[in-house]
């Protein structure tokens, strides 16, 4: 039985003060486990995003509890939170958010720089991650120079390149074409099965159903239905 | 190069005509201190000249003198009280004093006579170019500067002026000898005191020479108690009260300071406007780094990398336009002066300006929702 990456227990957030008080988290309970590409759907403004955030140690729950990798995030300051983050968290942008300045391997290399890790086998290890999404040809370009779907490549190579133990993705597929937007979801997949990732994708995107393993829903703050997803369908078959 | 350096300057690079906005106004403000700086050194240099080229163990000055060019006389007793003094070997008079020089053509100028005797260690001219001490040993002899050639309306030897309606013939050119208030003219102890209006038996101060061997400061406490109505200084005392008169108690030093703080302002202020504007720019990629996991302290790295590169390019065209204006300035009256300590001084003052700029930034930074990068 694979062990869980991510659990979120009871978790509420309330957002703004005073009358302009919205609960945008209401009693969520969700837990991911290692290898599983899990999709969070629902309408605009349900908490998807902020629930993300709170998962993604960016938000504070206002009650509740969330654990990563073992470690409780409650109570933990800016800092520690950070280092949450760039140890055990990847993150897939909608709109991918590399560094125009950058080429597509600095861009990768940057996730490592900020673990302090410099050496020759951080370019090696970037270069790997730009392998593992097909885009190690074009690592010396700039983001300007790539497609979106190579752009989002490259952000998904930063995410992975740290070894994070969870992947959270916001909308990955929602300015990509079906091509691409297969193409990027089959990276997500890969990462799950093959590299044994906890994958959270917030999505829109009906195309991408087949390759969930889970897919919960939302609505007002809370979850509103989960269903077993038809890769995990699939693989039983 | 570490990818944070890399970020800062490509950050930098990124936006050509805000860069060159930052260069120009560290360029500016550095320029403009170092010429402030430049100047204060110099008139630092000038404002103890005179006594730095004297040859004197101890200085005998009357009471209460504040700078070389006080002009009260002492009476040629002390000297002799103070040649009775063991250990003193010698006690030079040395006679200043303003005189009005009348020019060829009619006009006159205000003058500063030096004179001692030109055959004794005492002040004599320096930095000759034409001539000799000993030509200048000739009745109403003067020894001018190249510098002050125009303002005194001459300009070779041979010629001629007026100081109180006695001649006064250029027997020996100096250059370099510069004073901030009016041309030195020296001469010999006697003509100084028919220029300057005084009886034989005074002088200004006295240059006290010990004989070999001879502790300064015991003989120094002999020589004070011997002359109660004179102060007994060392060299350096001389130089520090000239210095102190000169650049404080004027308010020179205080106008020089003013134009120095003034160009730290203006260039803290351009740079801290334009890194914060970079750093608004470049909002969601910080943000980014942030959600990414990058400490605090690295996200500063960045700024103050951004701030540190602005500093040594803006440093380093600045000095170069200051070793312009300090060749161009070299031969004028008011040269502006550039020493190794002082280049290093601004790189420093540079540095800080830049990185103090920095902070408006660093602040905008740490108010940074890594939550921001799911909501652009």
């Amino acid at each position: 039985m694979s062990k869980f990456v991510i659990e979120a227990v009871n978790i509420t957030k309330v957002l703004g003060s005073g009358a302009s008080q919205v609960k945008a988290l209401d009693g969520v309970n969700l837990s991911l486990r290692t290898g599983e590409l899990v999709l969070l759907m629902g309408p605009s403004g349900c908490g998807k995003t902020t629930l993300l955030s709170v998962l993604g140690c960016m938000l504070s729950p206002t009650q509740g509890v969330v654990r990563l990798s073992g470690h409780l995030t409650s109570r933990l300051g800016p800092e520690q939170l950070a280092k949450l983050r760039r140890e055990y968290l990847g993150f897939v942008f909608q709109s991918y958010h590399l560094f125009p300045t950058l080429s597509a391997l600095d861009n990768v290399r940057l996730t490592l720089d900020v673990r302090r890790e410099r050496s020759k086998q951080a370019t090696v290890k970037a270069k790997n991650a730009l392998s593992i999404v097909n885009i190690a040809h074009k690592a010396e370009l700039y983001p300007q120079e790539l497609s979106t779907g190579e752009q989002q490549r490259v952000a998904i190579a930063r995410s992975i390149v740290g070894g994070a133990a969870m992947l959270l993705a916001d909308e990955p597929t929602a300015a990509l074409d079906s091509a691409n937007g297969h193409s990027i979801m089959t990276v997500l997949s890969r990462m799950a099965r093959d590299f044994s990732r906890g994958v959270l994708v917030v999505t829109h995107d009906p195309r991408i159903l087949p390759f969930a393993d889970r897919i919960i829903r939302m609505e007002d703050g809370r979850i509103v239905g989960e269903e077993r997803g038809l890769r995990h369908a699939n693989e039983l078959h | 190069m570490s990818l944070s350096f890399k970020l800062a300057l490509r950050n930098l690079l990124h936006d050509r005509l805000r860069l060159i906005a930052t260069i120009v106004g560290i360029v500016f403000s550095i320029v403009l201190v170092t010429v402030q700086v430049g100047v204060f050194v110099s008139f630092q240099r000038m404002a103890t000249t005179m006594i730095d080229h004297a040859s004197a163990d101890l200085w005998v000055v009357p009471l209460g003198t504040k700078t070389f060019e006080d002009t009260t006389l002492l009476d040629d007793r002390i000297r002799l009280r103070a040649l009775s003094v063991d250990g003193i070997a010698g006690a030079v008079p040395l006679v200043i004093g303003s005189a009005p020089w009348r020019l060829p053509n009619g006009g006159t100028t205000p003058i500063f006579v030096v004179g001692s005797d030109l055959k004794a260690a005492g002040l004599h001219p320096w930095n000759i170019v034409e001539g000799s001490l000993e030509m200048l040993e000739a009745g109403n002899a003067a020894a001018v500067d190249q510098l002050y050639f125009k303002r005194l309306g001459v300009s070779q030897l041979g010629d001629s002026g007026e100081i109180r309606g006695q001649k006064a013939r250029v027997t020996l050119i100096t250059k370099g000898i510069r004073s901030f208030m009016m041309p030195y003219v020296f001469t010999s102890l006697e003509t100084a005191r028919s220029y300057v209006g005084i009886e034989p038996a005074k002088a200004t101060f006295f240059l006290l020479h010990l004989a070999p061997e001879a502790d300064v400061e015991n003989v120094r406490r002999e020589v004070r108690a011997a002359i109660s109505d004179a102060e007994v200084l060392i060299p350096d005392e001389f130089r520090s009260r000239s210095r102190n008169f000169w650049l404080f108690e004027t308010g020179a030093g205080g106008a020089l300071f003013i134009g120095v703080l003034l160009g730290v302002i203006v260039g803290t202020v351009i740079v801290a406007q334009t890194l914060y504007s970079s750093t608004k720019e470049h909002f969601s990629e910080f943000a980014t780094l942030r959600a990414i996991g990058a400490s605090s302290r690295y996200i500063y790295k960045v700024i103050i990398f951004q701030a540190l590169i602005s500093a040594v390019i803006g440093f380093s065209l600045a000095t170069c336009v200051s070793l312009i204006i300090v060749k161009v300035t070299t031969d004028t009256p008011l040269p502006i002066v550039l020493t190794p300590l002082t280049i290093l001084a601004l790189f420093l003052l540079t540095v800080s300006m830049c990185v103090l700029s920095a902070i408006s930034s660093i602040v905008q930074v740490m108010k940074i929702d890594p939550v921001v990068a799911f909501a652009r």
